[in-house]
């Protein structure tokens, strides 16, 4: 079982990350659950999604763009970012932009392959949840976000950059 | 120079204590190779041919005594006695043992030193002119920005895995000695309307596999701007720059692909939403950065003292020197020296412990105690009394840095090559030497000038071979190692890429090759005309024909 983290402790996780590939008959095979669904799958169903008894969420992935579900974004209490592979920084941007151009102000949380050490760098940039590779150690995860004391950049976390604050 | 305040030592001692941490996770097998290779990178840790290559940050090439007192101890506490110099003005070790390393950082650290950012796919270190704050064309001194920009790029959250490398290079001079246009993001020192100084920018430029001169993306950005328009063209990149193939992940091919107006409206489009943000730039750091760069306690002096102009007339080596490694300085009675390591037989950039200690010395009593790296794998002392000259190189001769070949064709700018590194087709070293050989006659070497001869070993270009006047690319030919001659490159303000002159050549064909173009060059040149001018006036075709006429 993955194990989620906020900034500060091991979460409970009411959410289910429905896969890419998945059809609509999954909402009348699994009723009642808290879906996070791909972008796609949102945009091709939507009139299945608002019928179905569960809440729901959309997760984007690194080559997709939030422009894509602008007008939507403040109805969704849960945005996920996906990470491909840790080495595909493009869901920095897209948390970035969803927070400064968007001022989009629910949840944003890091799935797929999100691991230790891009924690940091992930909570600055306006992650606030964290859905572990199965392999992750949630305890060793939380000291990830005290790796820096502080920061020389203008970010989500911390929008005044040190230039402004010595 | 820039020091450390109790913010950059905090963020510096924090990034030790993290890379420890990781090297042991990875020593103790709970992190996977593929997981540890991006960390080991953005602290600048290759695995290399023969052992891990290190390669340490020194922000726009500028150094204090103590650093290369330090630089200097890891050499030999951690190396076999040497360091090499880089075209990025970094320095590199090629002997330090894995779990030496953190200890290693640290060590760097209590000199403010690091190796963060010089390698992976991220913002590398910002370069610059290494004549910055003493050049007599200079708009402004492009260190503070160097600066501002090094602060805003390190750690940067968003941009540590951008989808490949990221260069950036200011120059503030109207010579620009920085290749400042085969930069991801070149930036020109200006003045715009009402003489008001701000920057140019470019974009796009680099060199690799697919060389490109960059395109203008801004005329003229204030400089309360320039962190909000990098940052809005870095967002731009790492959100549509290719991932599929890391040959065309460089933003040149964006920008090509995209077309530079469409990507300029992007760029605009993102700039707009945090132009007056908090990242803009207040007066108070660009004065705060700046002071850190002021003019240091030059004396009042004048130009060419008898204790010079007397040892030029009766030192001919001296004055061979001092014509050729000795510029103008912006203040009167002080000159640039460049200490030129290009001694024949010796690695081009390869510089020892010893070595090193005694420019540290001579820094502190000849230069106010700093030095710089060039692009060109030499070091600068930057602010030299015209009146202490010959007895500075007086003790550069006996350190045997005394080599007067600076700009010639034998100061030869030259990657690792296949000795080392474990990206090269072929060997450059020794392409390097044979040509240094070839061309022992000081005298013969002034006659054909003004010359930038740049060798890489393989196409990635880490000798800017597609920017010398005359390039040599080692190439892998069913096994064999050869050598592809291109001609007419330049890094300048007119910056071009060479022209490849035809197929390649075998090892010890080179050095017959170079002679044969340089007899075609002396033969139609008009006066004092330079190299790349001759070339540019007659083109490739009288070199092909000469060249290949012999071969046959």
């Amino acid at each position: 079982m993955q194990k989620l983290i906020n900034k500060d402790a091991v979460m409970d996780n009411p959410w289910t990350v429905m896969k890419a590939s998945t059809g609509p008959e999954i909402l009348q095979a699994v009723p009642g659950k808290n879906f996070i669904v791909p972008l796609q799958f949102w945009k091709l169903y939507s009139e299945e999604l608002n019928d179905y008894d569960g809440a729901i969420a959309v997760w984007i992935d690194s080559d997709e763009n939030p422009a894509q579900i602008a007008d939507a974004l403040h109805s969704l209490p849960l945005i996920a970012l996906n990470f491909p592979v840790f080495s595909d920084g493009r869901s920095y941007t897209n948390a970035r932009e969803l927070r400064q151009k968007y001022a989009y102000e629910g949840e944003i949380r890091a799935i797929g392959d999100v691991l230790r050490d891009q924690l940091y760098y992930m909570g600055q940039c306006g992650f606030d949840s964290f859905e572990l590779r199965h392999d992750q150690d949630a305890e060793l995860c939380l000291d990830a976000f005290k790796d820096f004391k502080t920061g020389y950049q203008s970010t989500i976390a911390e929008p005044t950059p040190l230039f402004r604050r010595r | 120079m820039y020091r450390y305040d109790g913010y950059d030592h905090q963020m510096l001692a924090d990034r030790v204590a993290q890379f420890r941490d990781q090297t042991n996770r990875y020593i103790d097998g709970k992190l996977s190779e593929t997981e540890f290779l991006p960390l080991r990178l953005q602290n600048g840790l290759y695995v290399q041919r023969l052992a891990p290559m290190l390669r340490i940050a020194v922000p726009y090439g500028m150094l204090s005594s103590a650093q290369l007192r330090k630089l200097a101890y890891i050499a030999n506490h951690y190396d076999k006695g040497y360091a090499h110099f880089t075209t990025r003005q970094n320095i590199q070790y090629n002997w330090p043992a894995l779990v030496d390393v953190p200890d290693l950082l640290a060590d760097l650290a209590e000199v403010e030193m690091h190796a963060i950012q010089t390698s992976g796919n991220c913002i590398r270190n910002t370069t610059t002119d290494q004549f910055a704050g003493s050049a007599v064309d200079e708009l402004e001194d492009s260190r503070a920005y160097c600066e501002i920009i090094r602060q805003w790029s390190s750690f940067h959250p968003e941009f540590a895995y951008l989808p490949r490398k990221f260069k950036i290079a200011v120059c503030g001079t109207a010579d620009d000695q920085a290749a400042t246009q085969v930069h991801d993001i070149g930036i020109y020192i200006v003045k715009g309307a009402n003489d008001e100084v701000g920057f140019r920018i470019l974009v796009g430029g680099g060199l690799g596999r697919t060389p490109v001169i960059g395109k203008e993306v801004f005329e003229f950005v204030e400089k309360k701007h320039l962190l909000t328009a990098l940052e809005a063209i870095l967002r731009v990149y790492n959100r549509e720059g290719r991932r599929d193939n890391k040959y065309k992940a460089r933003i040149k091919i964006l920008v090509k692909e995209t077309g530079i107006e469409k990507f300029k409206n992007k760029v605009v489009e993102e700039w707009a939403l945090i132009k007056d943000s908090s990242l803009t730039l207040t007066d108070e750091e660009i004065d705060r950065c700046q002071q850190f760069f002021d003019a240091p306690n030059y004396q009042e002096l004048s130009n060419s003292p008898t204790q010079l102009t007397d040892k030029l007339q009766s030192n001919i080596l001296f004055a061979a020197w001092h014509s050729q490694n000795v510029k103008l300085h912006k203040v009167t009675g002080y000159s640039i020296v460049t200490v030129c390591f290009k001694e024949t037989g010796v690695a081009p950039g390869d510089v020892t412990d010893r070595q090193l200690e005694q420019i540290a010395d001579l820094a502190d009593q000849y230069s106010f105690g700093e030095i710089r790296i060039s692009h060109k794998q030499n070091i600068v002392m930057a602010d030299v009394r015209q009146d202490q000259l010959y007895i500075l190189w007086k003790a550069l001769e006996s350190g045997a840095m005394a080599s007067h070949n600076l700009g010639l064709l034998t100061d030869v700018i030259c990657c690792p090559g296949g000795d080392f590194c474990a990206l090269a087709n072929a060997k450059s070293i020794p392409i390097a030497e044979s040509i240094q050989r070839k061309f022992d006659d000081h005298e013969e070497l002034t006659n054909i000038g003004e010359m930038n001869l740049n060798i890489s070993g393989c196409m990635n270009a880490c000798g800017h071979h597609h920017v010398g006047n005359i390039g040599i690319l080692g190439v892998d030919k069913k096994g064999e190692e050869y050598y592809q001659v291109s001609l007419g490159g330049s890094s300048k303000s007119n910056a071009s890429l060479g022209k490849i002159i035809g197929p390649s050549f075998a090892q010890e064909e080179i050095s017959d090759v170079v002679e044969t173009i340089i007899g075609v060059y002396k033969d139609k040149r008009s006066g004092d005309e330079k190299f790349i001018d001759t070339f540019n006036r007659i083109g490739l075709d009288p070199f092909k024909e000469k060249v290949y006429a012999k071969a046959d």
